[in-house]
């Protein structure tokens, strides 16, 4: 692991470190009675893992990852509904590569196209939009997957399928957004949460006000964080700065990249193609009122849910959990992965039984690649 | 997916569309600008934006695309994007 000789600037970094050692101090943080700060994202979750932060900061500071990787909170029966439509021999199934490992009940994206379904991995939207134009005879369909850094790109390639009257292509919509989950953990009276670090490329997207219920309702300081090291630091300096003082606001730390309003493009059209659906099922959280986006009934014709029957537009239905799996309590930060009964065992990055494993966001392959096997295994 | 990976406007491919050619770390490939268009097409060449799944989502200046992607490639996920864009332009070429 790389520790303080990777920052880019190491006596900057010691500084802060030292700043929250001061503040953490002051507040009474100790490793018995920690101040509990939560990364929403699952970017700045690998970052802290790869930068050793959490190894780095006061013991008084723990860091609780949050459930802000979209791939690790895709349900089984998404998972699912993408094989069964991609199964259709007219579909050509496109998806980011990260969601291909994502198990379902019965197999993963990947394992459908080693099976024969055409199922290409993309880089955009756009490229799924060129391969509607370029495959007339064919039904393009776009795995929409991701919170709002990705739902205007989708919402902006809808926009364009429409303008051009394309008749195959459509969206498996599965947009997820970030502030719903959030108010579900605060809520949950079993979660204890001090502080939050608010994901950065979101945030580019809707600005920062779509928080302001976490300082205003709940009175928890939230910093809206870009990715380096240092911005990491900081914006944790800036939560525990916040706690000391008694304040609860929404502070942006990423102001170089991070419109206070956000993208009034990105927002004008998602606001045209989406809506919220009433509730959205997440992986190891469960349904979340009004924590999922579906497309309007002017763009219905887009809506692959619509066009092929499936998910939704089937019924509501429910997949349970692979047997032993701690993903929910993981992502709730109610236990570490290393609590998990699977972690190492039924459950590795090669093989994965829960999504946390699969993307190199989640907590538990960061805790994998990172310490937490090599902790283990050196353990036993 | 969600680390937008900076990259500079190099050309301008199709007004209408507003879409624009990025260099990408080396990398060129076609993104749409329409989420950063505050002035006229042609001005955005020479421009650093964070990319995101092929579309410019915020223009930054070359000394943040420089750190930014000094800090993606830490992470490896500079790597994976690139490889990511050459699945795409592969899952084109399929049908070619
Ligand atoms: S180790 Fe695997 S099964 Fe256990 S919580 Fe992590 S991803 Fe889920």
């Amino acid at each position: 692991m790389k520790y303080a000789s990777e920052f880019r600037d190491p006596k900057a970094a010691r500084a802060v470190l030292a700043r929250i050692a001061t503040v953490a101090d002051q507040i009474g943080a100790t490793r018995e009675k920690p101040v509990h700060i939560m990364e929403i994202c699952g970017g700045h979750t690998h970052a802290i893992f790869r930068y050793g932060l959490d190894k780095l900061v006061h013991e008084g500071v723990e860091f609780i990852h949050g459930p802000g990787c979209p791939v690790c909170v895709l349900p089984m029966a998404r998972v699912d509904e993408c094989v069964e439509i991609a199964k259709r021999p007219e579909v050509i199934f496109t998806t980011f590569g990260d969601a291909m490992r994502v198990p379902g009940t019965k197999k993963s994206l990947m394992q459908a196209k080693a099976d024969g379904a055409d199922i290409r991995m993309v880089y955009s939207p756009l490229d799924a939009l060129e391969l509607a134009r370029r495959n007339p005879g064919r039904e393009v369909v776009f795995f929409g997957l991701g919170f709002e850094t990705t739902t205007p790109s989708t919402a902006l390639a809808i926009q364009q399928a429409a303008c051009e009257s394309l008749s195959n292509f459509s969206v498996f919509c599965n947009h997820i957004t970030v502030p719903e989950p959030i108010k579900a953990l605060l809520d949950d009276p079993h979660m204890v949460l001090d502080g939050f670090i608010g994901p950065g490329h979101v945030s580019m997207v809707i600005g920062i006000h779509p928080y302001d219920f976490i300082a205003q309702d709940y009175g928890k300081p939230i910093v809206v964080a870009g990715f380096e090291p240092l911005d990491l630091l900081q914006s944790v300096l800036m939560v525990l700065e916040q706690i000391r003082d008694g304040r609860a606001e929404v502070e942006n730390q990423y102001s170089r990249v991070v419109p206070e309003h956000g993208n009034p493009v990105s927002i004008t059209a998602m606001a045209d193609v989406y809506e919220k659906r009433p509730s959205f099922e997440w992986r190891g959280l469960g349904e979340i009122d009004a924590s999922g986006l579906r497309i309007r009934a002017a763009y219905a014709a887009y809506d692959a849910e619509e066009k092929f029957g499936v998910g939704y537009a089937a019924g509501p239905r429910h997949v349970p959990e692979p047997e032993g799996c701690a993903c929910g309590q993981v992502m709730t930060g109610r236990i570490k992965p290393t609590a998990c009964p699977q972690f190492g065992k039924g459950c590795t990055p090669e093989m994965p039984l829960g999504a946390l494993m699969v993307s190199s966001e989640g907590a538990c392959a960061a805790y994998w690649q990172y310490g937490g096997a090599r902790a283990t295994e050196a353990a036993e | 997916m969600c680390l937008g990976i900076p990259g500079q406007i190099v050309a301008i491919t199709d007004e209408p569309r507003m879409m624009a050619l990025a260099d990408v770390s080396g990398v060129r490939r076609e993104v749409s600008v329409a989420c950063v268009l505050d002035r006229p097409i042609g001005d955005l060449v020479g421009e650093w934006a964070l990319i995101h799944v092929g579309f410019a989502m915020a223009l930054i200046d070359a000394d943040e695309a420089a750190k930014t992607l000094e800090a993606l490639r830490d992470l490896g996920e500079a790597q994976e994007a690139l490889e990511a864009m050459e699945e795409g332009a592969k899952a084109l070429e399929a049908d070619a």
